[in-house]
């Protein structure tokens, strides 16, 4: 009997048990991280994902007497034909695109020169990083500061220099690139450059020493070492940083408002896309409204979802092909 | 735009509430059913709390001071009534005030604007309080100035009472008048006057400018709108449908900024001002004159900016013709919560009358403002008609600190106030950037600007089905 016994439990039995054990293994192994993990969802769920579809869902609502009810599209036909609504999007695009120019390029010329330098590098890596420790709202009322047409530093140092003052922010005019938006994109290329620059220099430390000094051997020169080795060699981290960029520039908000005080420019010149949808969610006072709000911001998350997608999409065919 | 600053508690009001304690008794129910967290009702032994907020918070030392003897002399005088002091100031940030609306959590009896009106009524959380408010229960409802009733008023339903009515003058500093050789008792009442009078205080030179205007923070289309009032034009017109500031008046008005800031250049190259910017100015005796409610010197300049009230006086709105045909008026109320019960709803305005609409109690008590060192004597708020307002002006008469000839010609305008436009804050900020290229654009062309302006203008009123 017992040696029955001994025969069939182990015919019948073991594969079941050790699948349990197993999972049970893993379950254990992994419990801690299962830990960590809700914690971050929860997170994610609250304070992202929620709002994200809530935005949406409010997009198509409207509030009345203290009712709410479905609008269908109303919200958006309504910031479709608000004016401002593609003053808003030339200039976000106007700032991006500038931005993208100036504060895309500056960091990574600058992380090649420091990467360069062979004397007081700490130093400069920190003079260079300063500026992102400023709070942003502090380093723009500098700015203002700056920028100020009658006591400003800038127009001080024209003054000195015999050359005509400007108006800055303060700048009339809408034919791109306006004065006023390329004081804000100065502004926000200092605010935020330390931290592009660093991990440029990262990328760059990186990149074995042999290759330049194989460059070196064949006669290039500093252009085409840049050309031909460190571009190519960094490609990974400008092509994420570029993504980057554009999101966080199309989402400029605070560098207009502070630099405007709360205002928009001249002629709606620095009005950017977030910008209006404050000023539909919490400006007009008695107009205001979270409705109109949402749309835009549904409409901002599309182009910028819609960017991303593309992005990813022909960064990961381009990375096929290599 | 601050304008609940000053606190000032007053004797003992005596005056009992017709049924309180019956309403009280009904209200229990529904006082322990609220769940909001800005809701403290006790509701026990008819006892009832009311939240109230816009009081002076402690950085405003005599002022907090005064707003917590008020209460506890209000608290003596009715111990059924507790009132939670909510401190803040200013009294209303609208980022935030858009998210209580919006959330719900309003204090019991809560501070607006009078602009703030349809924001409130389309959260549906203002409660309707015209079974509350009789000659019973507000003794001075019927001197109240008529524009402020209506500022609380749906149809025929009352939202709230008013505490604070304003027109709107030209605050000049009388230091520089006098420096430049100008008779401030005589303050330019036209356009070509303070034209004049502005270049020749800029003459003065160390960065002293004749005239200041905002164009931001919606401050601007604030300022314009009761610039055009004086001129005898409108924003909009008369059924709310449409844009109407694009007139020979708002023309005018434009004109004569853009002179003086590039023909004259009797105003700053520095634009894109918001409010408390002049403030500062005038109180450095940098600024010549601009455009404000009285308040704005015992609130702000003297108080907070360190400016020595006796430089100041006011004149008029500026107009072509020398007489304002006109005055934005605006001011701010008390709004009670939706939630709020008929016991609750019967505290507050016990509390408001006590606090702001009785002569000689609390922000009435010129006797108490004398003593405390505050200066008395300007023609603000100027909330009643009729006996309420003469025994008002008899009680400031004999408490004035200030000298009332710097404010006669002000004061004798005697301004219509036209209240503000449908969508206020709304228009206002359209006519930001209009202002601003008027003040920072040599070649503003003003008739187009102003087209430009109606068309978003009429945008938003059609969107806001006005």
């Amino acid at each position: 009997m017992v040696a029955t016994v001994r025969k069939t439990v182990p015919a019948a039995g073991p594969a079941p048990s050790r699948a349990a054990s197993r999972l049970a293994r893993q379950a254990r192994r992994n419990v801690s991280a299962h830990g960590f993990l809700i914690g971050a969802v929860l997170c994610f769920a609250f304070f992202s994902w929620y709002p994200m579809c809530r935005e949406i869902v409010m997009s198509f609502q409207q509030r009345h007497l203290g009712v709410t009810s479905w609008a269908g599209w109303s919200n958006y036909i309504r910031i479709f034909h608000d004016p401002t609504f593609w003053i808003a999007w030339r200039n976000t695009l106007e700032f991006t695109v500038l931005a993208l120019i100036v504060g895309y390029a500056v960091p990574f010329f600058v992380a090649i020169l420091l990467n360069e330098l062979r004397h007081a590098r700490g130093y400069l890596r920190c003079l260079v990083y300063l500026p992102v420790m400023l709070p942003p709202t502090a380093a723009l009322l500098l700015f203002a500061y700056f920028y100020d047409p009658t006591y400003g530093l800038f127009n001080d140092i024209l003054r000195h220099l015999h050359l005509p003052v400007s108006q800055w922010v303060q700048s009339p005019g809408t034919a791109v690139p306006t004065m006023a938006m390329i004081s804000v994109v100065i502004a926000a290329t200092w605010m935020n450059m330390g931290g592009a620059t660093l991990i440029y220099l990262a990328a760059l430390q990186n990149i074995p020493g042999e290759l330049y000094e194989a460059a070196e051997l064949d006669g290039a020169g500093l252009v085409r070492k840049i050309r031909h080795i460190t571009i190519p060699q960094t490609r990974l981290i400008l092509s994420m940083l570029l993504m980057l960029q554009i999101v966080a520039t199309m989402q400029m908000f605070v560098e207009a408002f502070i630099l405007t005080n709360g205002g928009a420019g001249v002629n709606d010149n620095t009005l950017s896309v977030v910008n209006l949808i404050y000023t539909y969610a919490f400006a007009l006072s008695g107009a205001s409204n979270y409705n109109s709000a949402s749309a835009l911001g549904v409409v901002l998350m599309l182009v910028l979802s819609v960017f991303s997608g593309a992005y990813l999409w022909l960064t990961r065919d381009r990375e096929g092909l290599t | 735009m601050t304008r609940r600053l000053h606190r000032r508690a007053g004797p003992a009001n005596r005056r009992r509430m017709a049924g309180i304690t019956v309403v009280a008794a009904l209200g229990l129910g529904a006082a322990a059913c609220s769940s909001s967290p800005a809701a403290t009702n006790a509701s026990s032994g008819g006892h009832v709390t009311i939240s109230v907020d816009c009081a002076p918070p402690a950085s405003a030392p005599q002022q907090h001071k005064e707003w917590n003897e008020d209460v506890a002399i209000f608290e003596k005088q009715n111990p059924n009534i507790t009132i939670d002091s909510i401190y803040e100031n200013p009294c209303e940030v609208p980022a935030s005030f858009t998210a209580m609306l919006d959330a719900g959590n309003e204090p019991n009896v809560f501070y607006t604007y009078f602009t703030d009106k349809n924001q409130v009524l389309d959260a549906g959380q203002a409660a309707d309080i015209t079974p509350y408010v009789t000659a019973q229960t507000v003794p001075a409802l019927g001197d109240i100035v008529p524009s402020a009733m209506a500022a609380v008023t749906a149809g025929k339903t009352l939202y709230g009472l008013p505490t604070v009515n304003y027109t709107q003058g030209m605050i000049i500093n009388r230091a520089l008048f006098q420096q430049a050789g100008l008779n401030p008792d005589d303050p330019p009442t036209t356009w070509a006057q303070v034209e004049q009078d502005a270049k020749a205080i800029t003459k003065l030179g160390h960065g002293i400018y004749g005239y200041g205007d905002y164009s931001a923070g919606n401050n601007g289309g604030w300022h314009f709108s009761s610039e055009i009032d004086a001129e005898g034009g409108h924003m909009v017109n008369q059924a709310g449908s449409a844009a109407a500031f694009d007139s020979a008046q708002g023309q005018a008005v434009l004109q004569a900024l853009h002179t003086m800031r590039f023909v004259d250049h009797s105003m700053s190259p520095t634009q894109q001002l918001a409010w408390g910017t002049l403030q500062k100015q005038m109180a450095a005796n940098k600024l010549g004159m601009y455009i404000a409610a009285p308040d704005d010197i015992y609130n702000v300049i003297v108080p907070q900016d360190g400016g020595n009230i006796n430089d100041y006086g006011m004149g008029p709105l500026p107009s072509t013709a020398g007489t304002p045909a006109g005055s934005l008026s605006g001011g701010n109320d008390y709004m009670f919560a939706k939630r709020d019960t008929p016991a609750q709803i019967q505290a507050g305005i016990k509390w408001l009358v006590f606090e702001d609409l009785t002569p000689g109690v609390g922000q009435f008590n010129y006797v108490r403002q004398k003593a405390d060192g505050f200066p008395v004597g300007f023609p603000e708020p100027q909330l009643f008609t009729g006996a309420t307002a003469t025994k008002q002006q008899q009680l400031l008469d004999a408490s004035a600190t200030v000298n009332p000839a710097y404010y006669s010609t002000f004061s004798n305008a005697h301004e219509q106030p036209m209240g503000e436009p449908v969508d206020a804050q709304a228009v206002y900020k359209t006519l930001d950037p209009v202002m601003l290229a008027v003040l920072t654009n040599p070649n503003a062309n003003i008739s187009q600007l102003l087209a430009s302006a109606t068309s978003q203008v009429n945008q938003i009123l059609a969107n806001s089905g006005a």
